[in-house]
Formats: C-alpha cells, sequence, structure tokens
C-alpha cells in the first residue's frame, strides 16, 4: 500500500475592498425576518487599532437554532422566510456597524460562531459571541478583561458584540489548532 | 541624475514608492528564510501591505477546541444556487468583453476527501482590471455585459467549474504605481466552519507578483505558488476558451464524518 501524502493547506487571502457585489445578498443578514416571534437583534462595531471604525468588513454568522440544535438545511442564500438555517451575513457599513436579525441560540449551545474578513486583514479570523452571563471551560481560561471581549451585552434592541481587531480591548480570536 | 534625486515618497501623488515596498518584502522573507519554520498561512501583521498595519491582533490567538456549531457547516443547495450562476459570461444579455477562460478544480479536505455539494462563490474585475463595486475608482471602462461573480456548487467529487473572462491587473493605492496581479477571489466552506477559506487565485508568469504585497504576505514561497493556477491543454477547447486548473484545499475536518458524506467514495 502507498501511503497518500497527507494534502498541504491553500493559504488563505485577504477579502479585498470590492466583495459586496458578490457576497453580500437580499437577506443576508436577516436569519429570521424583522418582528418575527423569538427574533433578536446581535448587532455591533468592528473598530480597528486605532479605535476607527472598519467600514469594509465582512462578518459570518453561524449559530444553533432555538433549541440548541445544529441546523443543516439549504435556504441561506435564497431565504424563503421561514426556513431557520442558521447562517448570514453582515458588511459593515459606513461606521463600521454590522447587524444580524436571528434567534437567540438554545442552552445546549451558548455561543454565536463567527468569522470576520476584512480589507487589510489577510487572513480571516474566528470568534465567538457568547449569550451574556455563559460560561464554559474556553471563558474560564480567560482573564476577566479577556473574557469579557466574547462576551455579548442584553441592549434594548437585542444583544451588542463588538469586534476590536487590535489595541484596548482586542478581541480574543480562535485558532483551533488549524492555524 | 544624481542618486540623490530618488526620495521615498512619489513627489505628486505622496504615496512611497515601489522600491520602499520591495525593500520590505525582501528583508521578512530573508529572515523567514533564515528561521527555517514553515508558514503556510499569510501573515495578518505584514507591514508592506499597509492596511494590515491596524488591522491584524497583536495577541496571539486562543488556543481552543472547536464545539458544537463549529464542528458543522452551513448548507447550500439548489434554493441557493442556479445552475447558470457558475457561466459569468452569460449574466447581462451579451458577451463580455476578453478572454474567455474555463477554471476548475477540486474542493478536498485536509484528509484529501472531496468537500460535495458545498458553496464556491468567486469575484473579479473584468478584462480592463475594471470591479463592478461602486468603490472602485480605477479609470478602466465598465463592461456593461460582466458583472464579476459567480456562484456554484460542487459535484460529488468536489469539482467546480466556472466560465469567466481573464480578469486584468488593476492599480490600487497601497502605495505609488502599485499594481495587483491579475487575480479572482474565492470563497469556500468545507463540512466544518472551521475549514471557512477566503483567498485568491493568480495565473500562471504574472510578472507583478514580486511586487504584490497581498501575495506576499504569504511569506513561504511554496505556499504562495499554490495559489496560482495551471494552465491545462486538456481544458482548453477549440475555438472557445482556454482552461486553467486550480485544487483547494482545505483545513482537516475536526468532526468524526458520518459514513454519508463520503459514500461515493466506495463507488
Amino acid at each position: 500500500m502507498t501511503a497518500t501524502p497527507t494534502p498541504i493547506p491553500t493559504a488563505g487571502q485577504t477579502v479585498g475592498p470590492f466583495f459586496h457585489f458578490a457576497l453580500t445578498y437580499d437577506g443576508d443578514s436577516e436569519l429570521v425576518p424583522r418582528g418575527a416571534p423569538g427574533s433578536v437583534r446581535l448587532h455591533g462595531t468592528v473598530t480597528d487599532g486605532a479605535g476607527e471604525p472598519v467600514p469594509d468588513a465582512l462578518l459570518e454568522l453561524w449559530q444553533a437554532d432555538e433549541s440548541g440544535a445544529v441546523v443543516q438545511r439549504a435556504g441561506s442564500l435564497g431565504r424563503d422566510g421561514w426556513t431557520f438555517t442558521g447562517f448570514g451575513r453582515s458588511a459593515t457599513d459606513a461606521e463600521g456597524r454590522y447587524s444580524f436579525t436571528t434567534l437567540v441560540p438554545g442552552e445546549a449551545a451558548p455561543f454565536f460562531a463567527i468569522a470576520v474578513f476584512a480589507r487589510g486583514l489577510t487572513h480571516r479570523l474566528f470568534t465567538r459571541a457568547y449569550l451574556p452571563g455563559a460560561s464554559d471551560a474556553l471563558l474560564e481560561r480567560l482573564d476577566p478583561a479577556r473574557r469579557a471581549t466574547l462576551l455579548a451585552a442584553a441592549d434594548a434592541d437585542g444583544l451588542v458584540f463588538d469586534v476590536r481587531l487590535q489595541g484596548d480591548g482586542e478581541t480574543v480570536f480562535l485558532d483551533f489548532g488549524d492555524e | 541624475m544624481a542618486d540623490g534625486m530618488t526620495t521615498e515618497r512619489d513627489p505628486a501623488t505622496g504615496l512611497e514608492r515601489q522600491p520602499v515596498i520591495d525593500e520590505e518584502i525582501r528583508e521578512t522573507s530573508h529572515k523567514y528564510d533564515v528561521a527555517g519554520f514553515e508558514e503556510l498561512q499569510p501573515r495578518r501583521d505584514y507591514p508592506p501591505y499597509r492596511s494590515s498595519l491596524l488591522r491584524h491582533p497583536t495577541k496571539d490567538l486562543q488556543q481552543v477546541d472547536p464545539e458544537g456549531i463549529e464542528l458543522w457547516a452551513p448548507v447550500f443547495g439548489r434554493r441557493d444556487v442556479g445552475e447558470l450562476e457558475s457561466d459569468l459570461t452569460i449574466q447581462r444579455g451579451g458577451e463580455p468583453i476578453g478572454a474567455r477562460i474555463v477554471v476548475t478544480g477540486r474542493v478536498v479536505d485536509g484528509e484529501g476527501r472531496p468537500v460535495r455539494h458545498q458553496l464556491v462563490e468567486v469575484w473579479q474585475a473584468n478584462a480592463g482590471g475594471r470591479y463592478i463595486h461602486q468603490r472602485d475608482q480605477h479609470p478602466s471602462p465598465l463592461d456593461p455585459h460582466f458583472t464579476g461573480m459567480g456562484r456554484c456548487l460542487t459535484d460529488a467529487e468536489g469539482r467546480y467549474r466556472f466560465t469567466t473572462i481573464k480578469p486584468g491587473p488593476y492599480p490600487w493605492r497601497n502605495h505609488h504605481n502599485a499594481w495587483r496581479p491579475a487575480h479572482i477571489h474565492f470563497s469556500v466552506f468545507g463540512t466544518d466552519f472551521t475549514q471557512r477559506l477566503v483567498t485568491q487565485m493568480y495565473f500562471p508568469g504574472d510578472p507583478l507578483f514580486a511586487l504584490d504585497p497581498i501575495y506576499q504576505s504569504i511569506v513561504d514561497p511554496r505556499a504562495r505558488e499554490r495559489l496560482v493556477a495551471t494552465y491545462d491543454h486538456d481544458l482548453t477547447q477549440h475555438q472557445w476558451a482556454t482552461g486553467y486548473r486550480w485544487d483547494i484545499v482545505l483545513t482537516g475536518t475536526h468532526r468524526t464524518p458520518l459514513e454519508s458524506d463520503f459514500e461515493e467514495d466506495q463507488s
């Protein structure tokens, strides 16, 4: 038997400034329609190392449903208004703000998985937006200031989760052992 | 002209000149060669790409095992992607200007298994190096018959295939007279969210490779070269289009795959 050599992963590259016409689409950030029962707004601002908003970032949201179950259903690009797929995208606006309309994932899964892309960011970053009050092994391992960067905060609209790419309050970004 | 006339910045644009960037690229490359530690991904902190300066994390990434949702990827299907979306030359009711090409390859995971029925998205400049994006101010014409975006789902062997126009190089303002090598942006999903990848495919022999800080942000020369497609005459179609092949390898899966994920391997 011949051993097959392990293939070497393809390198990432920046998403660049001109992704909007390709990666964003109608309804991309609305995992459920606005105002749907149980819907919540997950939103925040992406800032750089100078504290300036990043107006050309893209956040991807991937999450469990209200029961905490992983959804494996098509329809994230062609939303039908009824099927919860668990996936969405939100490009930041001129003030660095993103916003999703979604459901709160069930207790078994206390976080939203988030991938961050931006012009100037050579390779995507992963993070987690935990529900307020959540606790798990990762959070417990972090010192309080770092931990706070992974916790969404409740506000009048729903949940706020800011992403700071660099500097004071820099968001904890994750390496799943693949970096 | 005396050497003393050489300045680091172009007097008209106020932007740094190419040799300044070249020197930084060379220095980083030399340090990498000497260090002898293989880096397969781009550096997020890569000063020659000026926009990375304030947009890279300064703290080490937090090591963690993926959990729950992270072990799965979103599912896409026919309701998401139409059959015709993989042909970028038929979207606007007329033939776009430029050299028609076919770009195809396979998406495989870190174990070499095909990523089946999964979403691949592409976007690119037109033949003149102009994006349809409203923020692209490059004074090169838009092509009324070309948007430059496409999508497809991989087949049961993990293959994708696009018909498009060869993009042109385009100028940007990283430094004075900065030009990006021609490229197609690719966005790919695996079977785990941890495999999510956005990257760029390049064309063989591009003279701009050595000058481009985005391409060079991958400091390992072999890792860079893996982003360059191969011209494949067997893909080239008589009187129609030239062909390029480019395979994409994602990182390994963390979830034990289901039998059904790979059942077609047995055939």
